[in-house]
């Protein structure tokens, strides 16, 4: 007997309404610690976010997966058990409630009710209850009639249809966690549990992947990832659990044609599409089909999205540019491809060249800010009225070409990351090949501006540079620049000075570029002079620049250049990326030249077995929260008593002002009906 | 909206030759719009156009002054779209165009009239004045006509900017900050002219001034009234239910929190000779947040659905929906306790204005504070 009681106190906590509320509260609360925490990332982002200590416990508590652990599927498991609880517990009285017109009801009863009045008769009672059970069933109502000793009870209801509402809406719920349980990844830990099958880390060759990390076809519950290159085909998609990855065999194989990548003017993505060719294993039947974004398709009982892009190894056509001081070496070409490293020894650079990423284009706003000021009160209001379309400040959005992204490993392990254009980029006026640098992953890349020359090649610079930063001509260049910078009258003492001041500069400026410069004038030169000083070491720079330029040109047997103002800027601007290639951090340059590019698409291929049933879940749960709340449940009960009486009564399941109203309305009506009064 | 008891038979009945002309008028415009942009259609975009005319129609039918703000907002767009001939520019030459009807300018007047509605509705609620009350009427009427031209007039902008950039303009923050002004405007008129009462309209109009003002910020400091082009996820019909629905929901939600601001007030004595009896705005705190949770409902299982085509998953717990799943249950918890057990008064008021807090967090705090996939207006 005790036993008895306990499930049944069990049973009744649980299909009661607090304990319902409870659970709804608490899975509130908990839904909300998945959105503070960034869900599913790579483990060592959690390790660096929470440190040592934090992240073991974190990740016991399940806190990296929330939606999928053991405590907030447990949760949800009461959720469902406590609406099914509540729908048992409900059933018999409702339906029993549903199907009755209560036409027993007491004369005392319904005197009781907060909706209840006595209405004179004056018809005939046989005439008042047609006239009643008419008015009744025009109103919506179904009616049944009880005669009794002292005259008639009917008894009618409507709107009786709101308590099935109550079924569909919280037999939805049960529904729709059901198949929500089947389509997440308790099927796939069941089947690590119970089947064996164990994860394996991502960093290996799909063919090296052993049996117990593959799952068959048979699998009936999967999301993974199948990445395929432009021209290559797969059978296998990646699921990537936890920390590590399980390899999913596919029924097909899929083929790649060719990845659709389309942009807007501005830049922003538009088109995302695969063509595709599947071929069922088994069969061999084969279908072409173009996949995109928001349209999927559907082969074998997988369904197929496009999930994202990548590159699918594009080869990349480079030229290297020793920067080395001191070295002679032409330009040498190389080639690498995207996601490969590539050893740099023959080239005689104890360096290995890691291929990231390939860009095909790049658009950026090129508008210049004008320093305009914002005009004020009605005429910024003036700019914002019109059409929806224009731009109050103005943007170009320009593509400035492909790009690069590269780390340069030295034999110590040691990476640098550069960025490197293929295109000239036009920059304050002048076009510039644009290098950026980057000593650790998350910080901005500093660019380095290799100047064009008139050719519209930056051959000049790297000719002036190697002059420029070679010791060995320091002296000549020093002697031609005294020569033209002071005339032939000054006596050769002021000459040797000024030959040695300059020399002097250029080795400074060759060790470590303005900062040493910079340094120089700090250690030496009075506070009050420095700003001289400062001018009087750039002309001196600048001037060299110009001689090392006449002479790089008569070294490669070209003609001698005439002073010209664009020639004055490209020097600074030769001075500049000098002094930036001086912390470039790396011994050579490369300038891509060119690309074949390979792209790779990334589909996200799925069975859900539980879609229908949430569906359909989804589809009650609609039509049971508008019968809930829409379809109102009315019992009206008119006792015509044959002593020229009636005893009216209204009840809802609901207390509500509608109730009220119709009261009234009701109410006015049939006293006007049962009690016509004397005919005009 | 009060379509479940009265049965279809009857609303058929009681229909006046306006209702009919109503919607004979919408099943043209249906059709006109299929003759003249079904090119720009795919088959969902259709069915969704002719679902609207039904939809509308019982929407007239049901609540008589819908007709005639539909037909002003048609009429505005409609001229607006012949001025514009076929050219953008001409939002900057036309005299009409600049000020009134073009797409910005006419939520520029949505803007100033929601403004001075909610001042007309202050002044009423101090001065027990009906005529204050009455011009906030208007005003909001009129705030949400223009609201509605601009909107209409910004979809058919965006296909002059390109046909491969024109879509509805439900697509971004700035525009469905629009749309919730509108919502919550036309709820709080529906529920004006059924209990008879203006007197709610000071407490409702501030939250949409809220919204307005942030509109208006946004705007001028973030220029996000810039018509954007969709990204490949968002080009989709779904777009077209998912959203609407959404902010019928929301609108509805935060009209609720107003109207229980009002409650709280009436019950603690403030006011409360000014304003209907608690038992009135406890009834419409109710129906709001009825009307409010269905349409919810239905928008959460719209953007499922739609999820489910364009991400794979219909649902991945993205802290969008997240956030969405957690005003759902915090509304179904609401209606649980008045419904089931029945119970009223203050702390059904105080819990509806907390629900507009979590409310505003999925809509905007989601946005501003977590990162997920539905970051398409980031602030």
């Amino acid at each position: 007997m005790r036993h008895r009681s306990t499930s049944r106190a069990l049973y009744e906590l649980l299909s009661s309404m607090r304990f319902a509320i409870s659970l709804l509260t608490l899975l509130g609360v908990a839904s909300i610690i998945g959105t503070v925490v960034k869900q599913n990332e790579p483990y060592n982002n959690y390790l660096n976010q929470f440190g040592p200590f934090w992240f073991p416990i974190f990740e016991k508590l399940g806190l990296y997966s929330v939606y999928n652990s053991f405590w907030f599927l447990t949760i949800l498991g009461f959720l469902v058990l406590s609406t099914s609880a509540c729908i048992v517990r409900q059933a018999r009285p409702m339906l029993k409630d549903m199907k009755s017109f209560r036409e027993h009801a007491r004369e005392s009863s319904l005197a009781s009710f907060a909706h209840q009045t006595r209405l004179p008769v004056s018809l005939p009672s046989a005439q008042a209850r047609a006239t009643t059970l008419a008015y009744l069933t025009a109103s919506g109502f179904t009616a049944r009639e009880n005669p009794r000793d002292d005259g008639v009870l009917l008894a009618a209801k409507q709107g009786s249809w709101t308590r099935i509402g109550y079924f569909l809406a919280h037999g939805a719920i049960v529904l729709i966690c059901a198949g929500g349980l089947l389509d997440g990844n308790l099927p796939l830990k069941i089947q690590m549990a119970l089947g064996g099958k164990q994860l394996t880390t991502g960093n290996q060759l799909i063919a090296q992947i052993p049996a117990e990390s593959r799952l068959g076809v048979d699998n009936w519950s999967f999301r993974g990832n199948v990445f395929i290159p432009e021209g290559k085909s797969a059978n296998t998609a990646v699921l990537n659990v936890q920390d590590g990855i399980l390899l999913q065999d596919l029924p097909f194989t899929v083929s790649l044609h060719k990845f659709h990548l389309e942009h807007y003017e501005s830049g922003m993505p538009k088109r995302f599409a695969s063509d595709i060719l599947i071929t069922d294993n088994t069969t061999g039947k084969s279908v072409e089909k173009t996949i995109e974004v928001n349209k999927p398709f559907e082969f074998a009982g997988v369904m197929m999205y496009q999930a994202s892009f990548e590159d699918g190894g594009s080869r990349l056509h480079l030229l290297g540019h020793d920067l080395r001081t001191g070295s002679t070496r032409p330009p040498f070409p190389a080639e690498a491809v995207v996601g490969e490293s590539v050893a740099l020894k023959e080239t005689g650079l104890d360096y290995t060249l890691e291929l990231g990423s390939f860009r095909a284009f790049n658009i950026e706003n090129m508008a210049v800010d004008t320093p305009d000021a914002e005009p004020g009160g009605l005429a910024r209001l003036d700019k914002h009225l019109g059409s929806g379309a224009r731009s109050p400040t103005s943007k170009d959005m320009q593509n400035v070409g492909p790009s690069i992204q590269y780390k340069l490993r030295d034999s110590a392990g040691q990476a640098r990351e550069y960025q490197n254009f293929m295109q000239p980029i036009l920059q304050d006026g002048a076009w510039y090949l644009l290098s950026g640098m980057r000593d650790n992953p998350s910080a901005p890349f500093r660019f380095m501006r290799i100047p064009m020359d008139d050719d519209g090649r930056p051959d000049s610079w790297f000719a002036i540079r190697r002059v420029l930063l070679d010791s060995a001509r320091h002296p000549e260049i020093a002697r031609r620049f005294t020569a033209t910078a002071i005339g032939l009258d000054a006596g050769p003492e002021v000459r040797s000075r000024m030959q040695e001041t300059t020399a002097r500069t250029l080795e400074l400026f060759a060790r470590g570029g303005f900062e040493s410069l910079g340094k120089f004038i700090e250690s030496t030169i009075p506070e009050a002079e420095r700003d001289k000083a400062a001018d009087v070491f750039i002309k001196i720079l600048e001037g060299s620049a110009w001689e090392a330029w006449k002479m790089a040109r008569a070294d490669a047997g070209l003609p001698a250049i005439m002073p010209a103002a664009q020639h004055a800027r490209l020097l600074r601007d030769t001075l500049n990326a000098t002094n930036d290639s001086l912390h470039y951090g790396a011994p050579v340059y490369f300038q891509p030249t060119g690309f074949d590019e390979v792209r790779a698409t990334v589909l996200q291929v799925t069975r859900s077995p539980g879609k229908p049933i949430v569906y359909l879940g989804s589809l009650l749960l609609v039509l049971g929260v508008f019968a809930m709340l829409y379809i109102r449940e009315r019992r009206l009960f008119v006792l015509i008593k044959d002593s020229g009486e009636a005893l009216m009564a209204l009840s809802s399941n609901r207390k509500s002002m509608d109730v009220d109203e119709s009261f009234q309305r009701h109410r006015d009506a049939l006293a006007t009906l049962l009690n016509p009064g004397p005919r005009p | 909206m009060e379509i479940a008891h009265k049965d279809s038979a009857s609303l058929l009945r009681r229909l006046n030759p306006g209702d009919w002309l109503y919607a004979l008028a919408l099943a043209g415009g249906a059709l006109f719009a299929l003759r003249q942009y079904g090119g720009f259609m795919d088959i969902y975009d259709k069915a969704i156009l002719l679902f609207t005319v039904p939809g509308l129609a019982v929407m007239g039918f049901a609540w008589k002054p819908f007709r005639v703000f539909l037909a002003a907002a048609t009429a505005l767009a409609l001229v607006s779209i012949s001025l514009y001939q076929g050219d953008l520019a001409r939002a900057e030459q036309v005299f009409f165009l600049k000020y009134l009807i073009s797409s910005q300018t006419a939520i520029m007047w949505m803007s100033a009239l929601f403004f001075i509605a909610t001042g007309a509705f202050l002044l009423g609620l101090v001065a027990r004045s009906d005529f204050a009350d009455a011009t906030g009427s208007v005003l909001t009427w009129c705030a949400v006509t223009m609201g509605t031209t601009g909107l209409m007039v910004r979809w058919y902008e965006s296909y002059l900017i390109g046909s491969d950039v024109g879509h509805i303009p439900l697509s971004n923050l700035y525009e469905v900050f629009v749309l919730f002004a509108l919502m919550t405007g036309l709820l709080y008129l529906y529920y004006e002219g059924r209990y008879a009462t203006r007197r709610m309209g000071a407490f409702v109009l501030l939250v949409i001034s809220a919204a307005v003002a942030f509109l208006l910020w946004y705007t001028f400091s973030r220029e996000a009234h810039e018509i954007q082009p969709l990204i490949p996820a968002l080009q989709s019909y779904w777009m077209k239910v998912h959203v609407p629905a959404n902010f019928i929901g929301y609108g509805a939600f935060a009209l609720a929190a107003m109207v229980g601001v009002a409650d709280l007030l009436v019950r603690k004595g403030i006011l409360a000779s000014r304003l209907p009896p608690a038992e009135v705005l406890d009834d419409v705190m109710y129906k709001a947040i009825a009307i409010g949770f269905a349409f919810f409902t239905i928008a959460t299982i719209l953007g499922a659905l739609w999820a489910a085509e364009a991400w794979g998953t219909y649902w991945q717990w993205d802290p969008k929906e997240t956030w969405a799943f957690i005003v759902w249950l915090n509304y179904a918890t609401w209606l649980h306790i008045r419904l089931t057990k029945g119970l009223r008064g203050p702390m059904l008021a105080w819990w509806a204005i907390v629900g507009l807090v979590v409310t505003a967090f999925a809509f905007v705090g989601v946005n501003m504070f977590l990162s997920g996939l539905h970051s398409y207006g980031s602030l």
